[in-house]
């Protein structure tokens, strides 16, 4: 789905001036709208930033099954059931594809994993959220996807060209995701008293947090000038939330829903929606730790990690074997 | 979906692309010829533990719309690839030899199509 | 005779509706990122099964039920699954012991559907075998793999072999509406299955260096109706209770 930046390592931004002749030529072709290929030269920063950056929107596709996969097995058709599986499906495809072009950065996918169940690295807050009726699948494919593709779709011309291509095959699969999502929404805000209670309950649940999903106001964070200096970051989090803001009002409007900000109003003078920031207190508990599910996350990652270990070696030990007879028959 | 090559890089427990520890499954790249005769492409990588699953994975991974008819894994770290430096060397000879291409040649409009 | 062709397309409806429902439940807890993408393939193909199977279950009733309402709103006594796909998932051993197992039976059988005098039926078989064809390949590849190992997963893989074993003999027992599909050519007689299936069995087996049980005692009551596992309640409480509780809904 996608991955908040929180804390960059970079040390402010260089003039091309400032620069020694090296760095200059990258940045020159980042300008350039060059993309940079793993075997090239590139600053410590820009790939240690990268590392972070795509693990994170790999972790967050990966525990981001979890929500969505507490109801496959409560699905109420055998449609929605074959829908929500390949959604969830297509969520682990794409963590996939990140980790891989985590890796051409020269970090394993294992490593990657370990920090990720160590608390080490960090996932999109988002996910640590219940769901907690079928209403809530409708709500996080309208609008946890929804705000996602608003960050995903910048970044099919991010500077580093493996992640410029995961990008462009990730948002060609997630189109279904949030039609889906919204699919649900309409069916619930259509059908019985109890189905619009809960596609209401479910926007009143997931409208902060979706916001949240943008990350804190960086318009005075040098972290997030240099992230977009090297086009690893393509538009401020404001900017996206509002954005998202103006496309989801009236969207919930045709639902017949009330999205649950008494401050939300229009305003003509901007040409955009006037809306309320979310509870930030609640947003750095959650990255603390302390969300809903923070706990469960990562035990249910955990559990699958070491439970499958067994399996991941057995099958490593019987490829090697298999390589081995092969050998010995060559050998003869 | 990322690339058959990679960079090295120490500030982490590193190891060369496709050189897998021993408890780790060894990267695979993934090459997919579609239903329009065009050749095998590269669509991205994954993990496998032989050449065997490695495309039965690519099916499972690459081909969930269809997308190809034939599938080619090839083992990350037996991918030979061009380093940035020769980009010139390799490259720049071509560039002269302009003679290659279509548009070098003026045929007049009244020959038609060519 | 609605009923006998009613109760035999229920038997294949449940089938890939329980195993495809037991599969899903891996979604996102496999032992891999690629096992996760490769099981819910699987899990997905069942699913699609099913609806073609009760839908067309529905069908030959008559009576307006569709493939949901017999999915969501039939009780225990109604299911006529075999009892090894309502077996739990246990470790990831003994989900690709059951599943190949299953596969191995189920390969063969579609393959004979694809011969059916109903058309239908042919119809469905033949889209069914170039998926479970894949199913199979992939479980058998796991179990050759796993049981060929290392010595944790080879215990493993024995332990699960060992514990579905007993479930195995219900695929091949014939019975009235089994007798009476063949008598009109609709499907192969499941006892006449069993040459082939032992002979498949026995090569993976041995690849993958497991004992295969002595005893053949098999448990029976799925496919009939008459005695479920416990499993199959519990799995129906989660699955149908959406339905269940909001019957007036539409989804």
């Amino acid at each position: 789905m996608y991955a908040q930046m929180i804390k960059s390592t970079g040390e402010g931004v260089k003039s091309l001036d400032e620069m020694d002749p090296q760095e200059r030529a990258f940045q020159e072709r980042i300008n350039a709208n060059d993309k940079i290929e793993p075997k090239d030269w590139m600053p410590d920063g820009y790939r240690k930033n990268l590392i972070r950056q795509i693990g994170q929107h790999a972790h967050s596709e990966i525990v981001g099954q979890l929500p969505e996969g507490n109801w496959i097995t409560r699905a109420p058709t055998l449609e929605r059931k074959a829908i929500l599986l390949a959604k969830v499906q297509d969520e682990a495809g794409h963590g996939l594809y990140l980790y891989c072009a985590a890796e051409t950065l020269g970090v394993s996918r294992d490593q990657m994993t370990r920090d990720l169940l160590s608390g080490k690295m960090k996932y999109s807050s988002i996910f640590n959220y219940p769901t907690l009726t079928w209403a809530d699948m409708g709500a996080v494919g309208w609008l946890v996807d929804g705000a996602a593709i608003m960050n995903q779709v910048p970044l099919q011309r991010t500077s580093y060209g493996p992640y410029a291509r995961a990008m462009v095959r990730i948002c060609k699969e997630e189109s279904f995701h949030q039609r889906q999502g919204y699919d649900i929404m309409m069916k619930m805000a259509n059908g019985t008293e109890a189905q619009r209670k809960m596609a209401q309950d479910a926007l009143n649940r997931f409208w902060g947090p979706s916001l949240m999903m943008f990350g804190p106001s960086d318009e005075n964070s040098v972290h997030s000038a240099q992230s977009m200096a090297w086009k690893i970051k393509m538009n401020s989090n404001d900017e996206l939330r509002q954005k998202f803001v103006d496309q989801t009002v009236p969207q919930a409007e045709y639902l017949g829903l009330t999205v649950p900000d008494d401050t939300l109003r229009w305003n003509e003078e901007r040409g955009h929606y006037d809306f309320a920031q979310p509870d930030w207190d609640e947003f750095f508990d959650v990255l603390k730790g302390n969300g809903p599910c923070n706990t469960e996350r990562l035990e249910a990652r955990n559990k699958a990690w070491d439970e499958g270990r067994w399996v991941r070696e057995g099958l490593l030990a019987h490829a090697a074997k298999k390589r081995a007879a092969a050998a010995q028959v060559a050998a003869e | 979906m990322s690339s058959p090559e990679s960079s090295s890089y120490d500030g982490t427990e590193n190891v060369e692309h496709g050189k897998a520890r021993p408890t780790e499954w060894p990267l695979w790249e993934i090459f997919i010829r579609g239903q329009h005769g065009l050749s095998h492409r590269h669509v991205g990588s994954l993990h496998a533990p032989d050449a065997e699953m490695a495309i039965k994975n690519a099916r499972d991974v690459y081909t969930r719309r269809n997308e190809g008819v034939s599938i080619w894994a090839v083992e990350a770290c037996k991918i030979a690839a061009s380093s940035p430096e020769e980009k010139g060397p390799l490259y720049e000879p071509a560039n002269a030899k302009v003679y290659r291409h279509p548009t070098f040649f003026d045929i007049p409009d009244d020959v038609g199509a060519m | 005779m609605t009923q006998p062709q009613f109760e035999f397309l229920t038997r294949l409806g449940d089938n890939t509706l329980v195993l495809g429902h037991r599969v899903s439940e891996w979604c996102g807890h496999a032992p891999v990122l690629e096992e996760d993408i490769a099981l819910a393939n699987t899990a997905l193909d069942l699913i699609g099964q099913t609806q073609l199977w009760l839908g067309l279950a529905g069908e030959v009733e008559g009576k307006g039920r569709d493939a949901d309402t017999l999915a969501f709103h039939r009780d225990v006594w109604d299911f006529r699954s075999l009892l090894l796909v309502e077996q739990p998932n246990g470790d990831f051993g003994q989900t690709m012991m059951r599943q190949f197992l299953f596969d191995a039976w189920h390969s063969n059988y579609l393959a004979q559907l694809m011969d059916s005098s109903d058309s239908r039926i042919a119809a469905i078989a033949e889209k069914s075998t170039k998926e479970v064809t894949y199913h199979l390949e992939r479980s058998s590849d796991t179990v050759i793999g796993l049981g060929d190992g290392t010595e944790e997963s080879h215990v493993r893989m024995q332990k699960a072999l060992d514990r579905l074993w007993p479930f195995v003999g219900e695929m091949f027992v014939s019975d009235e509406v089994d007798a009476a599909m063949v008598a009109e050519g609709i499907a192969p007689d499941p006892a006449s299955l069993r040459g082939e299936f032992d002979t498949l069995v026995n090569n993976v087996l041995t690849a993958a260096t497991l004992t295969r049980p002595q005893d053949d005692f098999a448990h029976k009551g799925g496919k009939t109706g008459g005695r479920h596992t416990e499993h199959l309640g519990h799995m129906l409480t989660q699955m149908q209770w959406l339905q269940r509780a909001y019957p007036d809904a539409s989804w």
